[in-house]
């Protein structure tokens, strides 16, 4: 898929997000960009359409009116197929928890991103090897590589999602509070590596939590409620 | 796809202990299928192939399925006899190139006793024309001779110069036995698949010889022949049971079979075995199909089996569904994913069933030879049994169609966060 040079990484013009049935819009966001590299954290307490935003973001959902772009593409444009592609293409994106197939080996997991995307596979090169520095770049050393992914602590199965969010180099990395399943020490670290590995592979960092302390090691920081033109309460929460 | 399909074998091998239990019903019910299918093709073989070479039976009037039943089968029995005059007579038509008279009714030992003419081993044929040989001895020469099938050898331990006695009738009634005149085993035919591996083969002269002093079916008392004064007695037999006809060209079998019928001195009727054969089936043919339809039933309660589970198992995957939507997979593929699963497990289900069905037959074959007289071969599979094991591969296709379905709509409104 092309990609214009110049438009911003992600662009969200005048959008608004209701749910089937739902009395009131659960999204009104005016504007919001992102460039290329860039780190975001996005604060809102639960229920204020952060899982909605970012499913919108991700292609899942789109748009009622308005629009948001992903390196230009109006996800709303896009037959479902193309979006499905896109995402695979260029969005890593990391849950909150159970990111992983439990019954496929560490390894599998994070080469599964590859798997859905022909772009990521080229990118990572050799895949398998790109994979095991990865790894080992979050902290998981070669014994770890074979286990199943529903063996590792909650801790490393994070970790082992950070490193498939970045295999192939994704433009961007959407993350829906990967950390508040961890504890303090766990989070830090955690932290630390996410960042620094999005420095290295240059992708962009859209970090959603409730967790106000870790803003500071962002360059941006939004509050979404702020940004939300909508009413949160009225709307489905999710 | 390849992505897909080892995701699908992985994803059912992390639940294989529910699945392996669809997989066995599925692998039951094609046992079912290719069992009772092996079973009918094989009786039917062994029916065609009981008799070959005669181009007519005659015999007393009677059904046509009766007289081919007695007459090759040893199945049933005949209700009237023909004259051995109307033999001759047979057998001096023009068109006739042989005739074989046989005669049925004793027994030994639940094996039938068939009098017969030195002929048979002559124009007897089974199979694709296949005549009968003799593994050990020879023919019968004398009156008390008895030529046996290797089944009656095999089962009751009889070796060549043993000597038998036989029973009339069924052999239940100990004061029926011929005991007075026991037979000498001078021969052991080689095995054949067919009721011939079941008979004691005597000479017409023989059977005579038996039931000289026997009158409506009971032996005479004060009347007893010994056996050393056979000779004064004329061995001729003066009833048969049927006889079997070779023509001198096949051309003629409607206008012989036609006279047959016509003949003056006494009701006759003479059947084409192969069309006797066909009328046969047409009346098992019904019970077969409802055989084929009960497994058929079988099949679709074991696939209904399989869209249960695999559809049940779908809420604890919503999880998995979302990290795949999450990583590009689209609604489409899920659909695939879950198709292809139970696609695979149908195809685990028939790989074992057809497995354990070559097994069993290649195990139990032989023992259903000897005693249910129904050989079955292991064989390649036919064009039926690829076109059931398709059929029954296709529904499980189609079947897993619904839980991929579910799946599919699941993945559109959970999106990235499933609602579990």
């Amino acid at each position: 898929m092309s990609t214009p040079a110049q438009a911003p990484l992600l662009s969200i013009n005048a959008l608004r997000f209701r749910w089937p049935k739902a009395g009131a819009d659960c999204l009104a966001i005016d504007r919001f960009e992102l460039q290329r590299g860039e780190t975001a954290f996005l604060r809102g307490p639960s229920g204020c359409g952060k899982s909605t935003l970012l499913s919108l973001v991700a292609g899942v959902l789109t748009a009622n009116r308005g629009s948001v772009r992903l390196l230009g593409h109006d996800w709303q444009e896009l037959s479902s197929a193309r979006r499905d592609r896109l995402r695979a293409d260029h969005v890593g994106y990391i849950f909150q928890q159970f990111n992983l197939l439990g019954y496929l080996s560490v390894l599998d997991n994070v080469l599964l991103a590859c798997r859905f995307s022909a772009r990521r596979a080229g990118q990572a090169g050799d895949a398998r090897q790109t994979a095991q520095r990865l790894l080992e770049r979050v902290g998981l050393e070669a014994p770890d590589w074979r286990r199943r992914a529903s063996d590792l602590s909650v801790g490393q199965q994070q970790r082992v999602a950070a490193a498939r969010a970045l295999i192939g180099r994704p433009d961007l990395v959407i993350a829906d509070e990967p950390t508040s399943a961890l504890d303090e020490v766990l989070r830090e670290s955690f932290m630390d590596l996410l960042l620094q590995a999005c420095a290295e592979n240059g992708s962009a960092l859209l970090f959603v939590s409730h967790d106000a302390r870790l803003a500071p090691r962002f360059q941006r920081q939004l509050d979404l409620t702020l940004i939300n033109q909508a009413n949160a309460d009225a709307g489905v929460s999710l | 796809m390849k992505a897909l399909f080892k995701l699908a074998v992985h994803s059912a091998w992390n639940r294989r202990f529910v699945l392996s239990l669809v997989v066995l019903s599925i692998a039951l019910s094609t046992f079912l299928l290719l069992g009772i299918e092996r079973i009918r093709a094989d009786v039917r073989e062994n029916f065609s192939q009981s008799v070959s070479g005669t181009d007519l039976i005659v015999g007393a009037r009677t059904g046509a399925v009766q007289l081919l039943l007695y007459s090759v089968f040893r199945i049933g029995s005949a209700t009237n006899n023909i004259r051995w005059s109307s033999v001759q007579s047979i057998s001096q038509h023009k068109a006739v190139a042989w005739t074989v008279p046989i005669s049925l009714g004793d027994t030994h030992r639940g094996f039938a006793v068939v009098g017969t003419s030195i002929g048979y081993f002559d124009h007897f044929r089974h199979g694709d024309q296949q005549p009968l040989i003799l593994a050990q001895g020879q023919p019968f020469g004398s009156v008390f001779d008895a030529v046996l099938g290797a089944d009656v050898a095999e089962r009751l331990h009889y070796a060549l110069g043993d000597r038998i006695v036989l029973s009339h009738g069924d052999g239940k009634m100990a004061a029926n036995d011929h005991a007075d005149k026991p037979f000498t085993v001078v021969g052991i035919l080689r095995r054949t698949g067919t009721p011939v591996d079941r008979s004691v083969h005597i000479g017409l002269n023989g059977m005579e010889a038996i039931h000289l002093d026997w009158v409506a079916g009971a032996p005479l008392p004060g009347m007893a022949v010994p056996a050393n004064q056979l000779n004064q007695y004329d061995l001729t037999p003066k009833r048969v049971t049927a006889v079997l006809v070779g023509l001198k060209n096949r051309a003629a079998v409607f206008s012989v079979q036609r006279s047959i019928s016509e003949f003056q001195g006494e009701p006759l009727m003479a059947i084409l075995p192969g069309v006797a054969l066909d009328e046969l089936w047409d009346v098992v043919g019904i019970g077969e199909r409802a055989l084929v339809a009960m497994s058929l039933l079988v099949a679709l309660v074991s696939l209904a089996g399989l869209v249960a589970v695999i559809t049940a198992s779908l809420d604890q995957r919503r999880r998995e569904l979302a990290i795949l939507r999450a990583l590009g997979a689209g609604p489409q593929q899920i659909l695939w994913l879950l198709a292809l699963e139970g696609t695979l497990v149908t195809l685990c289900g028939l790989l074992i069933g057809t497995g354990v069905c070559a097994l069993t037959i290649f195990a139990l074959g032989p023992l259903s030879g000897s005693h249910l007289g129904v050989t079955l071969r292991l064989q390649t599979l036919s064009s039926s049994e690829w076109a059931l094991l398709g059929a029954v591969l296709a529904s499980g296709m189609i079947a897993s169609f619904v839980p991929g379905w579910r799946a599919y709509r699941l993945s559109l409104t959970d999106g990235l966060s499933p609602r579990i």
